[in-house]
């Protein structure tokens, strides 16, 4: 995958220098291994530091809404169905978008990496042939890749970007996968299993808000945890308060969220907020055969009205 | 979410259709109150002590 590297250098240098786009958005080696962060390049000089690996989890998406100036932006292939998703919430417009489509061959995930050294100190990553060899002091271990996958990486039915102006690869081929075993599991379980399952799940919570900030979706001007008049929800870590904010956030999200997995990459506890997205992302798919993103052009289920929605828990 | 499916309720009432309303509260009442009092989704009032 960092072949991408190169050839997002050298389109980010031909834009910017071409006076095509104000400003490239992509990633650039995080201050620890295994962390990629977002990088701002607005110099065709500064291109060098971009770079392209399998820890660039974070969803670039998140830098576009309301921006005014022309940007290139690299995405994976949620990334860009959040940019679509954007587009279609008038958030940002397409024609100030160049889009640096990055066929994914899938994120890795830094808990799975550091699980798999037994916590040790890693110094540097190095990515060969589907594996990942991880080095630190006084050992050097190699993982197979598929081993050490984001959740939702392992699971994604879309890696290949659904909008883009060029193009890292050709298009990879895409697995087909029952994302939703987790779910019925949930499901499954009665009311009161239910309430138990999602307190236990949710009993780490520090109510930080590092996922609604890693999201792209939430870029509302204030957010409704934040606000004091009037005070939607409780801002302590009272049960109750912390589920409310959950359903809540989860529910904001309803047919938009693309489960690019931003939200539970971010959590400093470690805590999988995917399941109350997914469950909403699920009921989207049977309800009104919905995938987030997967055009600009088309209204989401939530904002439109069709005669024959389904509407059978209305009495 | 958790909830009991017995404490939520939707219904589709025009500002015309007033006995409908009327019906569809006692309903609602008469059964949430066989559930008795919800022990989810409460928060105590905070302890001073
Ligand atoms: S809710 Fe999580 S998985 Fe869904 S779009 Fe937002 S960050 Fe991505
Ligand atoms: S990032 Fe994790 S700890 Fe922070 S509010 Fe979200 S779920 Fe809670």
């Amino acid at each position: 995958m960092t072949e991408y590297t190169q050839k997002i250098r050298e389109i980010a240098k031909k834009l910017l220098s071409e006076g095509k786009v104000d400003v490239v958005i992509g990633f650039r080696e995080g201050t620890v291994p295994l962390m990629a962060e977002p990088c701002l390049v607005s110099d065709p000089a500064g291109v060098d530091q971009l770079v392209f690996n399998s820890f660039c989890g974070v969803n670039l998406a998140n830098y576009l809404p309301r921006r005014k100036d022309r940007i290139a932006v690299v995405a994976k292939g949620c990334d860009s169905r959040n940019m679509a998703q954007h587009i279609a919430e008038n958030q940002i417009n397409r024609d100030q978008l160049v889009i640096i489509g990055a066929p994914c061959t899938r994120m890795m995930d830094r808990r799975k990496v550091a699980a798999a050294v037994d916590g040790k100190d890693i110094t540097s990553v190095a990515e060969a042939d589907g594996r990942l060899t991880v080095t630190g002091p006084g050992f050097e271990k190699v993982l197979d890749r598929e081993s050490v996958l984001q959740d939702n990486c392992a699971i994604c039915v879309h890696v290949n970007p659904v909008l883009s102006d060029e193009m890292l690869a050709d298009p990879l081929p895409e697995q087909e996968k029952d994302r939703y075993t987790d779910i019925r599991e949930v499901e499954a379980m009665t009311p009161g299993e239910r309430y138990a399952h999602f307190e236990e799940l949710l009993s780490g919570c520090i109510r930080c808000y590092a996922c609604r900030n890693a999201c792209p979706l939430c870029y509302c001007p204030t957010c409704f945890v934040d606000e004091s008049k009037p005070q939607w929800v409780g801002k302590s870590i009272d049960p109750t308060d912390t589920l409310t904010f959950h359903f809540l956030r989860a529910f904001h999200c309803a047919g938009r969220c693309t489960d690019c997995g931003a939200c539970e990459r971010a959590c400093p506890v470690g805590i999988n907020v995917r399941q109350f997205t997914k469950k909403l992302e699920k009921d989207c798919k049977e309800l009104f055969d919905w995938e987030a993103g997967m055009s600009p052009d088309v209204r989401p289920p939530l904002d439109t009205f069709r005669p024959d929605d389904p509407g059978k828990f209305i009495k | 979410m958790g909830i009991d499916p017995g404490r939520l309720h939707f219904s589709w009432i025009s500002s015309a259709e007033a006995t409908k309303f009327v019906d569809v509260a006692t309903k609602v009442i008469e059964e949430v109150k066989a559930l008795g009092p919800a022990d989810r989704f409460v928060k105590e009032k905070a302890q001073v002590a």
